[in-house]
């Protein structure tokens, strides 16, 4: 039976357990290193050594994710909590299209990447009809139109723009 | 009025007449989509504005911050979904109204109420301007510490219920900003020997991470929603009207977002809350709201509409961002060395009174847009949550990429995107962060050049504003620390309530007796025995 502790809670009750835990160890870790990632300058007043703010910064973490811990009505990891992490886990999925987006647009340019990157995650989330792979392109050339050669955010030429015919290269560059 | 005729000229540009009217309709839009909302329209767009001009860039920004929640109200008075968190209390008596066949006249009351709170607070702050540059000199280097810490605490008590998590997250963005060079002893701080963090963290990396790319990996998660729009027949002017006859809600709201807007932390949901109370308790039929009463729609709508002009006050008088959106904006200052504090209210007023006259301009622009454009753009709603995943992951490409064209940057940022999604499905705050990486900064510098000149702790509070600084975070901790003593009272005497079991000493004896005499109690304490005896051992 839910206890009126647990059902004062803000928030859901699965995975709260596994992030405090996992928080205040990286935060104990980052604890530990503080001497061997910050200095202390001899000769140097308090308030303006290197290693202050992050001590109170990490001191912080620690301290207040422990008491964090210490309220928090579960003391037990569930099932719910393991759903949750394979949830967490999903997430992971879509980083690495990201990640793929990313290396491949010095490599091939943003237009084509773009392109395919938007239909083709499209077409995974199951938009498979025509008017939408249409929505995807016009999306697309939109977001390159507007961002590369509207608005002249810095993303750099691509590796392939340079096999382009001299008269395109420089195009290419520029705008796609 | 010379002031004002200098702002003027500083408006006076087809560059920012074109990011007026873009930040309004774009505001608009991505506030009436669920799912998208403000922060991550800034944080995208934010890269894309560092090769304007300030005053375009920002009107940009602002009016993207401005607009949005007009936008925001659509779907919560629709579909009962706000499109913008601050929009949540619209749900409550929007919707109702929608539901009973209102729809008109709900969104037009909407419309008509942010109109209002945004020229007020607008109104406001011009007439207030000239005694902000009065008092924003009288704040030097230990008041503007204890005014960060001040927004910092009020940004962590704000999480009730959550305010320890709420502070250890706050100490994270604290920590984020400490990594990399330190500038003046030049040494490494938590670099780990990596080259790429010896710059440090960007906060625009953490930014897009922590609302931008999070948000796309939640959308994407996440099934579609079934939307059923209700037809809008009619004009949408009779809001106006309404809005007259309630002339005392509107202006005590209005009010109430300017004060609240103006203080470092506190921001829309404390205005509103506090808007809604009094139009509640003032009221001739308070059983109406949550039912659909239109003095409780006006009360939500007005109050977060006065935020935005009066949460530019800390940014602009002080150089301290009160929550995420100008934490953000903050950044556009900084990359184009103008430096927010004091010194631009004293040297550049005519910048500042052209950013609030293009905040009124603005409101002007997105209430004609709405009255003009509310039956086209209700459609925007219909936009499929994982579309606009696939959408949002694209765009944060531009914004985390085009930074400094650098693929260690976009790694960083999906690290930020995959905590700030479990931060989101464990329903935590990630504005803490941002705060934490921005006020900590200040803090440090702030610290570090105030102290040089103080001989005893008591020197640190001995100027006026220190000291009403100082005696302010005292009282809200006191606060914080008696509400949570009333909180934990409250929960003890629940729990006392709910024991099936009797609460009689000579009751809990008993149970303690037959526990110690029934074998399973016997094998419990053995159990426990050895476990001690184990740990003791490893010492």
């Amino acid at each position: 039976m839910t206890s009126e502790r647990e059902r004062r809670f803000v928030g859901p009750h699965r995975g709260q357990l596994l992030f405090v835990l996992t928080f205040l160890t990286l935060s104990g870790v980052l604890l530990a290193l503080i001497g061997q990632q910050t200095t202390w300058v001899k000769q140097t007043a308090l308030f303006a050594q290197p290693r202050f703010w992050p001590a109170v910064a990490v001191g912080g973490m620690v301290g207040l994710s422990a008491l964090h811990l210490w309220r928090l009505p579960f003391r037990r990891v569930g099932r719910n909590d393991l759903r949750e992490v394979l949830r967490w886990a999903q997430a992971l999925e879509y980083a690495v299209w990201f990640m793929a987006y990313v290396l491949l647009v010095p490599l091939i340019g943003y237009l084509p990447v773009t392109l395919v990157f938007v239909s083709a995650l499209a077409w995974r989330m199951g938009y498979r009809s025509r008017r939408m792979m249409a929505i995807c392109v016009i999306f697309a050339l939109a977001t390159v139109v507007l961002f590369k050669a509207l608005l002249e955010v810095r993303i750099p030429g691509a590796f392939l723009y340079e096999f382009l015919p001299d008269a395109w290269r420089s195009f290419a560059i520029l705008y796609l | 009025m010379d002031l004002i005729l200098s702002a003027l000229d500083i408006l006076m540009r087809w560059d920012v007449a074109l990011a007026l009217l873009a930040g309004s309709v774009g505001g608009v839009l991505i506030g009436a989509i669920p799912g998208v909302g403000p922060a991550v329209a800034i944080a995208i767009l934010l890269p894309a504005t560092f090769s304007m001009d300030p005053i375009v860039g920002l009107t940009v920004l602002l009016g993207i911050y401005g607009s949005s929640m007009y936008g925001g109200a659509i779907p919560a008075i629709l579909i009962n979904t706000p499109g913008t968190a601050v929009n949540a209390l619209t749900t409550y008596d929007g919707y109702p109204m929608t539901a009973r066949g209102e729809p008109r006249r709900a969104l037009s009351l909407a419309y008509s109420a942010s109109f209002f709170g945004g020229v007020f607070s607008v109104l406001c702050l011009i007439l207030f301007a000239p005694v902000l540059a009065r008092i924003a000199p009288l704040f030097g280097a230990r008041e503007i510490f204890l005014a960060a810490l001040l927004g910092l605490i009020l940004v962590v008590v704000a999480h009730r219920g959550q305010a320890l998590i709420a502070g250890a997250l706050a100490c994270f963005g604290i920590f984020l900003n400490t990594i990399g060079m330190e500038p003046v002893k030049y040494t490494q701080r938590y670099t780990f020997g990596v080259d790429a963090l010896g710059s440090g963290v960007n906060l625009i990396v953490v930014v897009l991470g922590l609302f931008a790319i999070s948000q796309a990996f939640f959308l994407l998660i996440e099934e579609d929603e079934k939307i059923r729009l209700t037809k809008l027949r009619g004009g949408l002017f009779q809001g106006l009207r309404e809005l007259a006859r309630h002339p005392r809600v509107a202006s005590v709201s209005a009010g109430f977002g300017v004060i609240m807007g103006m203080i470092p932390g506190v921001g829309e949901f404390t205005a509103q809350f506090m808007s809604y109370t009094y139009a509640q308790k003032t009221s001739k039929r308070p059983q109406d709201f949550g039912q659909g009463s239109s003095e409780g729609l006006i009360a939500a709508e007005t109050a977060n509409n006065a935020v935005p002009a009066a949460a530019m006050v800390p940014l602009l008088a002080l150089g301290i961002p009160g929550e995420a959106l100008t934490a953000m904006m903050l950044s556009v200052f900084y990359v184009h060395n103008v430096v927010p504090g004091p010194a631009l209210f004293q040297n550049q007023m005519d910048f500042v009174v052209a950013l609030y006259i293009a905040l009124l301009i603005l409101n002007v622009l997105v209430l004609i847009f709405l009255l003009a454009a509310t039956r086209s753009l209700i459609q925007v709603v219909r936009i499929p949550n994982r579309f606009l995943g696939v959408a949002i992951l694209t765009l944060s490409f531009v914004g985390v990429y085009s930074l400094r064209n650098s693929a260690s940057d976009c790694v960083i940022a999906a690290g930020f995107g995959l905590f700030g999604f479990v931060l989101k499905r464990l329903q935590l705050p990630a504005v803490p962060i941002i705060l934490g990486m921005v006020l900590g900064g200040i803090m440090e510098v702030k610290l570090r050049a105030s102290m040089a000149r103080v001989r005893t702790p008591f020197d640190f509070i001995d100027r006026p504003v220190a000291f009403i600084l100082f005696s302010i975070i005292v009282i809200v901790l006191v606060t914080h620390i008696l509400r949570i003593r009333r909180d934990m009272a409250d929960l003890k005497e629940a729990e006392w309530q709910t024991k099936t079991s009797s609460t009689r000493f000579a009751a809990l004896l008993l149970r303690r007796r037959t526990s110690f005499l029934k074998e399973h109690g016997r094998r419990v304490r053995a159990r426990h025995a050895r476990l001690l005896r184990r740990l003791t051992d490893l010492f």
